[in-house]
């Protein structure tokens, strides 16, 4: 069972405009790299070139961060909602 | 010419910004967008995660807050405020490199004269354009 991904706005262009996109897997990594395949655009916002989670990226799991989750290694199940934004910051 | 207008409530906000001392403050801004208008409905304050003057990370979870009840509300999130504490009210490097959305709209206001000033700006692949703000149903 596909999990459900929310697209940022920034994000979808490189998506085909869509705001939500359905992605395999039973880790975020292996959803992350089931997005990848289906639109390849979208590799250099969630992923560095090391394969780490891009740090500019917030991902939630059923409304918890990621970070505190194990991040790219958290389990993810059908019925799970994955969201991401863009990190805001400046100074 | 993007114009940006701001009804009472974000003309509050921008006040409670300026009242906050020498602390850097962030609010997310909810918005109905129009074309080449961008009429700001409500704002969302918003915890700085980075503890610091001199910079702001706002709290992924206000964000995601924010961003959730913007859409019950048929809004959409369209940009961040935050005030520059010792200088002018315009985007620094680090703003301009970390500004996440090409579409938003990136609001500062300024510290660091006897009256606060806002400016309103958009930034798109590093290039930095002014906007105009009106303040309506003052």
């Amino acid at each position: 069972m596909p999990v459900e991904v929310r697209l940022p706005t920034v994000l979808r262009p490189m998506a085909g405009g869509e705001a939500v996109l359905k992605a395999d897997g039973t880790t975020l990594r292996e959803v992350f790299d089931d997005l990848v395949r289906q639109y390849p655009g979208l590799s250099g916002s969630l992923l560095t070139p090391e394969g780490e989670m891009h740090r500019h990226l917030n991902v939630f799991l059923n409304d918890e961060d990621v970070r505190y989750l194990g991040r790219l290694d958290a389990k993810v199940g059908a019925s799970d909602a994955v969201t991401l934004m863009p990190a805001v910051a400046g100074g | 010419m993007k114009v940006g207008t701001l009804n009472a409530q974000g003309r509050q906000s921008a006040g409670g910004v300026a009242s906050r001392g020498p602390d850097a403050a962030v609010e997310v801004v909810r918005a109905f967008t129009g074309v080449g208008v961008a009429e700001v409905r409500e704002v969302y304050p918003a915890t700085n995660a980075a503890r610091s003057a001199r910079v702001y990370t706002v709290e992924p979870k206000d964000l995601l807050r924010s961003d959730r009840e913007a859409e019950r509300a048929g809004l959409s999130l369209i940009g961040v405020w935050h005030s520059h504490t010792h200088t002018p009210a315009y985007p620094s490097p680090t703003d301009i490199a970390q500004a996440p959305d090409p579409f938003w709209h990136y609001v500062l206001v300024s510290l660091s004269d006897t009256d606060p000033v806002l400016r309103s700006y958009r930034i798109v692949g590093g290039e930095v354009t002014e906007e105009q703000v009106l303040a309506v149903g003052m």
